[in-house]
């Protein structure tokens, strides 16, 4: 990004932010976080657009199958969706699902997101699951249509572009009472994945529950996260995103940008508010401006990521 | 006593009868199941639950997001029970049981045979 092209975004944030811009950039920017502090109106559409080509789009917590007040009409909230990725000007190479496809892990539940995403324009994309995936004992459903990238296990990396791609999965072996957990054979794998990566390589690690612990009463966490991160640390650009939450909360830490995305689903409520975390209700016409995808692009000199999140309205 | 008094009264009598109906349909159209363990606010309760041998214990989801039922040794296992959906397992053997929705890990509870 040059730096004509940097102001040039600043001056738009701040016109954005004086709308009360629902959005947000930051970048990597060779291994340090730089923020670019852009801002995007929820309404402005365009507003992905103008980053240039993304390199992916995150899109998370669907949950085809539920249809209770907080959203009625959850394949009408993720064809908007769908509509917002395909409009854009520049498509996207790769189209990543970080989970809970579906509401109950119900075959019909699965089809008919299959049959939604078929119509994204992006062909290619990787997915990990929820633990709404999964509550299947043997986790059949979603491994018979998802789980050929990673033989069934879940867990999987492959490059594209020069940026390194791994999916995590943080639901299979939950702990009664504890959080999220990757496992030992998990880590294992990581570990041996990564090695011989050479410093600069860009990683991008994507897993359904969030990788830090943002609020352990109610499970939004990864327990073992630590010794994954141990791994990463040693990279010069990191970026970890994540969903479950259906809210953007994010921190960096180091070379690490963390990112949670909002829902094409409905909204939760933020950390402690209210008896758990169910669906929050919300008034109709506020509903699509809690629901959105995360924009991932990437800046070339000095080679880094970007991320910026849009609204479905 | 004047008219207005005396509706008031009257009222008041309808009233009583009125709750008296309502109280005795409760009683006999809810007689709490001591077997029923309600799934509701990310909560099992009640928590633990003590049954005799040989009871059917049935989990009832109340709350607006799924729940499952797991046992922590793999005895039972329920699907994702939407909201208004429950699930049953009978415990033939005396013991503490302790199972944990799937979705929610943080929800534990407790079964105890005896």
């Amino acid at each position: 990004m040059s730096d004509h092209k940097s102001l040039q975004s600043r001056r738009n944030a701040l016109k954005c932010l004086a709308y009360g811009g629902a959005g947000t950039l930051f970048a990597l920017s060779g291994g340090v976080f730089t923020p670019i502090d852009l801002a995007m109106a929820g309404t402005d559409k365009q507003g992905t657009a103008r980053l240039g080509k993304p390199l992916f789009i995150q899109i998370s917590d669907t949950h085809i199958g539920f249809n209770k007040d907080a959203n009625p009409d959850v394949n009408g909230t993720l064809t908007q969706t769908i509509d917002l990725v395909n409009g854009m000007n520049e498509q996207p190479a790769l189209i990543i699902h970080t989970g809970d496809i579906t509401h109950l892990s119900k075959p019909a539940e699965f089809d008919m997101a299959q049959q939604l995403f078929s119509r994204l324009r992006a062909t290619e994309m990787h997915t990990v699951p929820g633990e709404h995936d999964t509550t299947d004992a043997t986790v059949t459903e979603y491994f018979n249509r998802f789980g050929k990238a990673s033989d069934n296990k879940g867990y999987y990396s492959f490059d594209h572009a020069g940026v390194h791609f791994v999916g995590l999965v943080n639901v299979l072996q939950f702990k009664p009472g504890g959080l999220g957990t990757l496992g030992a054979d998990q880590i294992a794998w990581l570990t041996a994945d990564l090695k011989g990566k050479s410093a600069s390589t860009p990683i991008v690690v994507f897993a359904h529950m969030p990788l830090w612990t943002i609020y352990e009463p109610w499970g939004w966490g990864t327990g073992d996260a630590e010794q994954a991160l141990a791994q990463l640390r040693r990279f010069g650009s990191v970026t970890v995103l994540n969903g479950h939450i259906h809210q953007i909360v994010q921190k960096v830490e180091g070379n690490v940008t963390f990112h949670t995305a909002r829902a094409t689903s409905y909204p939760q409520p933020i950390a402690g508010v209210g008896t758990g975390p169910g669906p929050l209700k919300v008034a109709s016409d506020q509903l699509p401006k809690m629901l959105g995808i995360t924009s991932v692009t990437e800046v070339k000199h000095p080679r880094s990521l970007a991320l910026s999140d849009s609204t479905i309205a | 006593m004047t008219l207005g008094r005396c509706r008031s009264w009257l009222t008041a009598v309808s009233v009583a009868a009125l709750w008296g109906i309502a109280l005795c349909s409760a009683s006999t159209a809810e007689t709490p199941d001591p077997n029923r363990i309600v799934v509701k606010d990310f909560m099992f309760m009640p928590n633990p639950l003590t049954i005799k041998a040989g009871s059917t214990v049935t989990w009832a989801n109340m709350d607006d997001e799924p729940h499952t039922v797991v046992s922590n040794t793999g005895l039972f296992r329920s699907a994702a029970m939407d909201t208004n959906e429950s699930f049953s397992f009978k415990f033939d053997t005396p013991g503490a049981y302790h199972f944990t929705c799937s979705i929610h890990p943080r929800m534990v509870g407790t079964i105890i045979v005896q």
